[in-house]
């Protein structure tokens, strides 16, 4: 490895965009380093300006930025005459010098990797179109080099991937395409801008070790800009952290993390959830928010209810507002009436049927139920986790659960004490009753409220669909709804856009509760969030759990999430609860080998737990081969069924297996 | 791919049959037929008619028996290349439309052919120089393309045409040519004729498809994959062309459909002005004086260039679009 001179030297960068509300400041002077061959992190929220000195150093900001500052970059591959630092800021934009060194010296790839790809033409199109502009290799020999790159970042059968449409790919694979299309060169610095974010753990821990074997194979730099100190701990060399456009603190990162100085890094450190926190402990959000208690305990749609109850005869109202009182004013209270199953889940079956197979008719290979044979129950007042990587069923379970989607077995029953509703086959006015006792938060903040409506409409829609109440009691309960979730009530002339994604996210969680449910299906609720945000939130869903008495159904693909807000967590694999116990048994010790895979990839903020990448690189089916044979599926999925390990821990397993096959 | 197009190409059948249905029924609607206008227009200019000969032509046409059956005579009469008679020209109508229809199909081909070589560059400049003085400047012509009545274009055209070239450009060529077999000096007189009607046509189409594919474009050059293109070191012009551009033509390819009827219909009015041999003139004609089978194929033939118009964009959608190919093959 070179410890040579720096590879990458940014002196007083200042980066600021003319808008019509004035000049926004972006970034604020900021100098950092990144040295050949080392992985420089570049850490801080959303906004704080990581993006744009990415795009700075390339020269791929928007045209109107202003850019003062310098970007030196001392490539290490030139011939020794023109060894000096060019900076990068001085060339022509879209000049030729600085293409020839965009994609050959200086690698990039993006947080996206649905939208980085072109879908009209082909991976290996795109991949090899960087060595035909930057090598004048032949077409051969081209897709030879592309071919070996493929094979370099993971892909059995790369001949084939290099034909194939990136959304013939999953989102990991198409990850490690980008990575392939930035390395093919072999460039000397590659910026990594949140480069698995997107990703679910299992599949980010995948790219990160990929990532460390290539840099270290080829000697290369990575500046690795990313919001999750998790990542920085496992990966990188040196962090620089940034905040609001400014740099506050970097340095090697054994110091940065043993010892952190500046109090914006030790309040992000905070933030973030872990495994060993003590139960009841609460995260400290950077910037915390003031939630009115006196609104929630006082029962926070009161007088909608009770106007209901006068103004609105029909039977299933009534019913629910009948049992509202009891449950706001006593939380917790576990009176004679209530049942302790709040909703109870049962065989649900689901079968997507994808479009190729409607036209082959007669050729239809069985497809792989999303959702097969998934049971488990909600006890009234608790939060269960649902955890999994993307595509494993639990949106879809979620979906179910609201009526969105129809499966194609099983029951789901539910009783909040007046009286069993099968929820699968509520009509009419029954299934309208039910709408109002379970709701759902979604997990895109932005797209899941109208920017159309303002916010006291989109709060007071509940009230409207469910003929709540007159027009000033609906108007108070939208001030209360607001207050409940921190904002202040003249929030409620305003639109979506005019809220940060962690306000916006809570605005979607006042609209959960307005009709105040029994239960809330949270969907990621979080994972679109920056740590700092997510802190808040997950603090603001706890308190309200504990004071309004709700009930949560908590999916996520983040298990130190799911650890923090759930009381017992389900974890799914390939459409089927795979185990399901208390939280503290999940996380100390798991039984099933899946959920072990899931827990040992978490990357940890801390210096003295690095992933183990040994057994990070495999996709969870290709592991699956190599699970004990008392979890393997053999005989199509017949012979597992859920075995009680005791104190209500269950892990999928043969029914001929015996409890010392499969404890922990 | 093969089973794709011969699916669509089935899904066309009830298509058109639906289509004649309804085209039948509403030729059939007006009160009357074309006998009755017919004598009644003699008797209006003070003649009698040969009521025995008229009755004639009623029962050989059928017209005294029930509409269900005179329906499925005329459809059955197209498998054979009979598409009726028409009793304003007392022609079978295939003779009748016969040397205009191709000349409607060689205009309408040139129109488009001139609406896109037009609109792509225009379109592509007004994208990438967005707000600029050029894009404002390109903006208001096109804009005005779009306000100005075809036929208003057509008579200031034809005035300035006949004072500055020379060129008396009613019709489609020169009237010697009228009715001759093809020969070299009848094509360089169409050549002749032509550009004036295909300038008047192409206008408002070219306005109309420079704005939606600067819109598209503007979309496209947002995207990410393009951020990507150029961090891979590409000429912007290579980007623009490859990748962008590529996406802006699925909306392009899927007008076709559109595009045809459009253009065969739409050009009526300023056919009549320029007095073009086009069909448009003699559908108008048609209608009015109820020629039934005129009319009827004419409409039936406007039926078939869309859906036939539809069948070509999608089949040439599926070509370019890896995800209309392989559909469902999406992982997400």
């Amino acid at each position: 490895m070179t410890i040579g001179p720096e590879l990458l030297r940014i002196n007083d960068l200042s980066i600021a965009f003319p808008l019509m509300q004035g000049r926004l400041q972006a970034v604020k002077s900021a100098s950092l380093r990144v040295l050949p061959g080392k992985v420089t992190a570049l850490v801080g929220e959303s906004g704080s300006g990581k993006s744009v000195i990415s795009q700075a150093i390339m020269g791929l900001q928007p045209a109107f930025a202003d850019v003062r500052g310098q970007v030196l970059f001392a490539d290490p591959g030139a011939s020794k005459a023109s060894a000096a630092p060019v900076d990068l800021l001085k060339l022509p934009r879209d000049g030729r010098q600085l293409r020839a060194i965009r994609g050959s010296r200086i690698g990039m790839i993006f947080q996206e990797p649905m939208t980085s790809f072109s879908l009209l033409h082909t991976v290996g199109n795109q991949i090899s179109e960087a060595l035909r502009v930057h090598t004048t290799l032949s077409p051969a020999a081209r897709r030879e080099e592309c071919e070996e790159m493929l094979g370099l970042v993971g892909f059995s059968d790369p001949r084939r991937v290099f034909d194939m449409y990136p959304f013939e790919l999953s989102g990991g694979m198409r990850q490690r395409a980008m990575i392939a299309m930035a390395l093919i060169c072999r460039p000397a610095l590659l910026i990594a801008d949140e480069p698995t974010t997107a990703l679910d753990v299992t599949i980010q821990a995948q790219i990160l070790k990929l990532l460390r074997d290539l840099q270290e194979k080829m000697d290369m730099a990575i500046l690795l800009i990313t919001h999750d100190l998790g990542v920085v701990a496992n990966i990188a060399d040196e962090v620089v952290v940034i905040y609001q456009g400014e740099i506050m603190e970097s340095g090697p990162v054994g110091p940065i993390f043993r010892a952190p100085k500046h109090p914006y890094l030790k309040g992000l450190m905070a933030a973030v959830p872990h495994f060993d926190m003590p139960k009841g402990e609460r995260l400290k959000p950077l910037r915390e928010i003031v939630v009115d208690h006196q609104t929630l305990l006082g029962g926070l749609t009161a007088p909608v209810a009770e106007t209901a109850v006068a103004a609105e005869p029909v039977a299933a109202s009534a019913q629910a507002a009948a049992v509202r009182p009891a449950d706001v004013t006593a939380p917790r209270e576990k009176a004679g009436g209530f049942p302790e199953v709040l909703l109870s889940v049962r065989n649900l079956r689901k079968t997507f049927q994808t479009r190729k197979q409607d036209w082959k008719v007669g050729r239809a290979a069985p497809q792989r139920p999303a959702v097969d044979n998934v049971s488990f129950d909600i006890r009234r007042g608790e939060c269960l986790g649902l955890v999994g990587e993307s595509g494993c069923g639990k949106t879809t379970v979620s979906k179910i659960l609201m009526r969105a989607v129809t499966p194609d077995s099983g029951s789901v029953v539910f009783d909040d004490g007046a009286g069993p509703i099968d929820v699968l086959a509520a009509r009419g006015d029954d299934l309208q009753a039910l709408r109002t006792r379970v709701q759902m938060v979604f997990q895109d903040p932005v797209s899941s409220l109208s920017p159309r409506m303002s916010v006291g409409s989109i709060l007071s829609e509940p009230f409207d669909i469910h003929k709540r109440g007159t027009r000033a009691a609906r108007k108070d309960a939208v001030s209360a709804l607001l207050k409940v979730i921190g904002l202040d009530p003249s929030a409620a002339r305003r639109y979506p856009h005019s809220f940060s994604g962690g306000q916006r996210q809570r605005i979607g969680i006042a609209r959960a509760l307005a009709l105040a449910p029994s239960l809330i299906v949270c969907d990621e609720p979080v994972s679109a969030l920056d740590v700092s945000v997510q802190a808040q939130i997950l603090n603001l869903l706890k308190d309200l759990q504990k004071d309004l008495g709700l009930t949560y159904l908590f999916i996520s693909h983040n298990l130190a999430v799911v650890d923090y807000m759930a009381d017992r967590v389900a974890v799914m694999w390939a459409g089927k609860i795979v185990e399901i116990a208390p939280r503290e048994v999940i996380m100390r010790s798991p039984a099933h080998p899946y959920t072990r895979s899931l827990l040992e990839a978490v990357p940890y903020p801390d210096l003295d737990r690095p992933l183990n990448f040994a057994r990070a690189g495999e996709s969870s089916t290709a592991s699956s081969a190599g699970w004990a044979p008392a979890f393997r599926d053999d005989g199509g999925g017949r012979d597992l069924a859920p075995l009680d390990l005791g104190g209500g821990h269950f892990v999928l397993a043969r029914k001929s297996a015996d409890l010392s096959e499969v404890q922990p | 791919m093969v089973r794709y197009i011969l699916w669509r190409i089935a899904a066309m059948v009830p298509t058109l049959f639906l289509i004649s249905a309804l085209v039948f029924t509403i030729i059939e609607l007006p009160p009357g037929d074309y006998f009755e206008s017919y004598v009644s227009e003699l008797r209006a200019m003070g003649e009698e008619a040969d009521l025995a000969e008229i009755e004639l032509l009623k029962a050989r046409y059928g017209f005294d028996q029930p509409m269900v059956v005179r329906y499925f005579h005329w459809v059955g009469g197209f498998f054979v290349g009979d598409f009726g008679y028409s009793f304003e020209y007392r022609l079978p109508v295939s003779e009748v439309v016969g040397d205009r229809l191709w000349l409607t199909i060689l205009l309408s081909t040139v129109t488009i052919i001139f609406t896109w070589l037009l609109a792509f560059p225009i379109g592509i400049y007004s994208a990438t120089h967005q707000y600029s003085w050029g894009d404002y400047g390109l903006t208001f012509v096109g804009l005005i393309g779009i306000a100005v009545p075809n036929f208003m274009l057509a008579l200031v055209m034809m005035y300035f045409a006949n004072i500055w070239f020379g060129t008396s450009i009613g019709g489609l060529m020169a009237r010697e040519y009228l009715d001759q077999p093809v020969s070299w000096d009848k094509l360089m007189s169409i050549a002749e004729h032509m550009w004036i009607p295909v300038l008047i046509i192409g206008t408002a189409g070219t306005a109309g498809m420079v704005r939606r594919l600067r819109a598209n474009l503007l979309d496209e050059l947002q995207k990410q994959y393009v951020v990507t293109a150029r961090a891979k070191g590409l000429h912007p012009l290579r980007i623009l062309l490859k990748y962008p551009l590529r996406m802006a033509l699925n909306f392009f390819i899927s007008d076709i459909g559109s595009i045809l009827p459009a253009i065969i219909s739409g050009a009526e009015v300023t056919a009549i002005v320029l007095s073009l041999e086009t069909t448009g003139p003699m559908l108008i004609k048609a209608l009015q004086s109820q020629d039934m089978y005129l009319a009827g194929s004419f409409l039936m033939f406007l039926a078939f260039l869309t859906v036939l118009g539809v069948l070509v964009s999608d089949i040439a959608l599926a070509l370019l679009d890896p995800r209309i190919r392989l559909g469902g093959g999406s992982s997400k």
